[in-house]
């Protein structure tokens, strides 16, 4: 039997379609030389694959062989109408004192975007400059993800187009947080393919927000994004991400962290938005005591799909991680938690641990959560959990005999629930902006 | 005169099995009502179809509120038209600051009459105010609601509620379980300070005890789900002395 033909002929339509729009697209795409290579070996890697499915452990709930159905093309540079669109979303969206990094339909929008007055020890340039004309250390950065054998990250290392890389120096703690906003706002339904890199140098401090929304007038859109990140040693990065994309969108996003010795690294992710999500984090130990908090809550209605999966990779003796994941889901939502804990032979000493818990308010939402530990190590600490249920009847009943309406009842009840992922929040003010986040949620059920 | 809360003959269910078999009780304006009878005589039925809990049929009789059916009213409707129920066992609800909880609730109740909405620092003026004729500390207040709390706490959290919310009947619901004399003293003191004459409180209790702090001025004996003795606070010391027992034949 010929294993090739056959896998060429479980193809779909769709990935068929993407690696017709790789080739259309290929000569405007940034990067020439070894990048180029990096692309056509990683949209070779991906047409060998194509589109996950639920066969595939990995993807096992989230099948996009049978969810996405149509390929989009790739998005337009914004036209005048579409950027408009975009700063009038940019308004309530950007976090006041932040330094937002705006990228409409994929694409750096210099003029929403704010690079004045660049604090000490902070470099910010494109995507697209970084692979035309930047050094070798920052394109094989760049490009570390081609280790990965995930079919979505190889697509994004195929196709991304535009994002942005910052680099903030040994030593350097920024006072003013970076928010980097992906702003959906075409007229025409497409695909937008972003990456962006984030080098915290050792010692440094930086607090980064993402935000995913859509403009007004938006059409339904694909966003794939990949963040690349490095913390240096006893450095420190805070991160808040906010997936509060249209509900008719589709949103795969993945992270690749590096974390160094001594360093913390606290991050959150809220997905609210979409129609067919997954944010991927991998994230590996490179140096020793490093700490790691990874939080996260899925909040979905409807008919809405997300998909949270972490990949936490102890490499290195002494680490510490914690996974505390809540999801909430009205109507037919289905959320995904998958959460693999590693812990390699010599990381000794390793302390994880990883609780996930989900809230169903209707009998037709479904919750599946996955938690993984593998071990190969014998001196660690190491726990999972994981929780279904309802809202408390007599919780609610307690709140109702006190005056409040069955849905603010609800509301402060959910609001509790989901409080306890966002607590491990560190910063302040992005608890608050995880709180925020959360309360726009409830406010638009009603 | 309408009576605040009439029960006409009042027949509830629960999962098949009769609870209240024609339940008849009066409470007017300013009267304090105690309710005593043996476990399982359908007390806390009572009080938990009066705040509208779930999971109770009605299968005879009415609930009138002011003369309005209080049954067709949602548990948050009935509390915003001044019903309150003190929890026997209050709930522990993590997550939810009590303060919050207080403030979110009072103007609910504000909202559903038509009223404004209570402004922050008059709202900290009031809290702080009643929470310190009840002993209750600050800190008590910062956490979750009950979380944590004492037995005593938690009571104590009930009649906040309610000096806050200043229902006009209020159903203490074994105000008494769970509570040594001290504590009891000063619950019983929160709620003697609530007394007045525009509102009425049905007290739920097994024992005369909590009667010596409360005085009622009405007393009810139910015996298997329904009122087999009313007199005025006497019956009350007669009960203790010689028990439930003797209302076993009448009922």
């Amino acid at each position: 039997m010929n294993v090739a033909l056959a896998k060429t002929d479980m193809k779909t339509d769709t990935s068929r379609a993407l690696s017709e729009a790789f080739a259309n697209v290929r000569e405007r795409l940034p990067g020439t030389g070894s990048v180029a290579e990096v692309r056509q070996r990683a949209l070779e890697s991906f047409e060998q694959q194509g589109l996950p499915h639920r066969r595939v452990e990995d993807w096992k709930y989230t099948d996009l062989r049978t969810s996405m159905r149509e390929v989009l093309p790739l998005a337009a540079a914004p036209d005048e109408a579409a950027a408009s669109r975009a700063a009038s979303i940019l308004k309530s969206t950007a976090v006041k004192g932040a330094r937002q990094l705006v990228l409409v339909d994929g694409v750096y929008a210099p003029q929403l975007s704010n690079l004045g007055k660049l604090e000490k020890g902070l470099a910010i340039r494109t995507l697209r400059d970084a692979l035309e004309t930047g050094g070798e250390a920052v394109r094989d950065q760049l490009l570390s993800s081609k280790q990965s054998t995930d079919p979505m990250v190889s697509l994004n290392t195929a196709m991304m187009t535009d994002g942005v890389v910052i680099e903030v120096s040994e030593g350097a703690e920024l006072a003013q947080p970076i928010q980097i906003i992906h702003i959906a706002s075409g007229a025409v339904p497409a695909a937008m393919f972003t990456r962006s890199l984030l080098r915290v140098g050792n010692k440094a401090k930086v607090t980064l927000i993402e935000s995913f929304v859509a403009a007004d007038g938006a059409k339904s859109y694909q966003a794939h994004d990949a963040l690349v990140v490095s913390v240096g040693s006893h450095a420190r990065l805070d991160h808040v991400r906010l997936m509060e994309d249209a509900r008719d969108a589709f949103n795969v996003s993945t992270a690749f962290v590096t974390v160094g010795a001594h360093s913390h690294f606290n991050t959150f992710n809220l997905t609210a938005g979409g129609q067919l999500s997954r944010y991927q984090a991998f994230i590996k130990f490179a140096g020793e005591h490093a700490r790691v908090e990874t939080n996260g809550v899925n909040l979905l209605n409807g008919t809405q799909h997300g998909d949270t999966t972490l990949f936490l990779d102890h490499a290195v003796p002494n680490g510490a991680s914690r996974e505390v994941f809540r999801a909430v889901l009205d109507d037919r939502g289905h959320s995904v938690f998958q959460g693999r804990i590693i812990v390699r032979p010599d990381a000794q000493k390793t302390d994880a641990k990883m609780m996930t818990r989900a809230l169903l308010l209707s009998d037709e939402a479904e919750a599946d959560n996955k938690p993984e530990l593998e071990i190969f190590a014998d001196d660690v600490t190491c726990g999972h959990g994981a929780t279904t249920g309802a809202l408390d009847q007599s919780l609610l009943f307690y709140l109702r005999a006190r005056g409040l309406p069955e849905k603010e009842a609800q509301a402060l009840l959910i609001e509790a629930f989901v409080g306890e992922a966002i607590e491990s929040i560190v910063d302040d003010n992005l608890r608050d902006i995880a709180v925020g986040a959360a309360r726009r949620w409830l406010a638009a059920r009603g | 005169m309408t009576a605040l809360l009439e029960v006409k003959n009042l027949q509830v269910r629960v999962e098949e099995r009769e609870i209240l078999h024609g339940l008849t009780l009066t409470v007017n304006p300013g009267e304090v009502h105690a309710i005593m009878g043996p476990n399982g005589s359908g007390k806390s039925t009572l009080s938990h179809v009066i705040a509208g809990k779930a999971g109770y049929e009605v299968t005879g009789g009415e609930v009138l509120y002011k003369g309005e059916d209080l049954l067709e009213m949602a548990p948050n409707e009935r509390a915003a038209k001044g019903v309150f129920l003190a929890f026997q066992y209050p709930v522990e609800i993590p997550g939810v600051a009590t303060m919050n909880f207080l403030h979110t609730a009072l103007n609910a109740q504000r909202k559903a009459r038509g009223e404004k909405e209570i402004l922050t620092p008059d709202f900290l003026k009031k809290v702080r105010e009643v929470a310190k004729s009840l002993n209750i500390p600050q800190d008590m207040l910062k956490r979750g609601v009950n979380v944590g709390f004492s037995g005593g706490e938690k009571k104590r959290n009930e009649i906040l509620q309610m000096a806050l919310f200043e229902p006009a009947l209020c159903i203490l619901d074994e105000m008494d379980s769970g509570l040594d004399i001290d504590a009891l003293r000063v619950a019983a003191d929160g709620v003697n300070a609530l007394r007045s004459k525009d509102r009425a409180m049905v007290v739920i209790t097994h024992y005369q005890r909590l009667l010596n702090y409360i005085v009622p001025d009405v007393v009810h004996v139910m015996s298997k789900g329904r009122v087999v003795k009313s007199g005025g606070k006497e019956l009350a010391l007669e009960l203790e002395k010689s028990g439930y027992a003797q209302f076993d034949d009448a009922a």
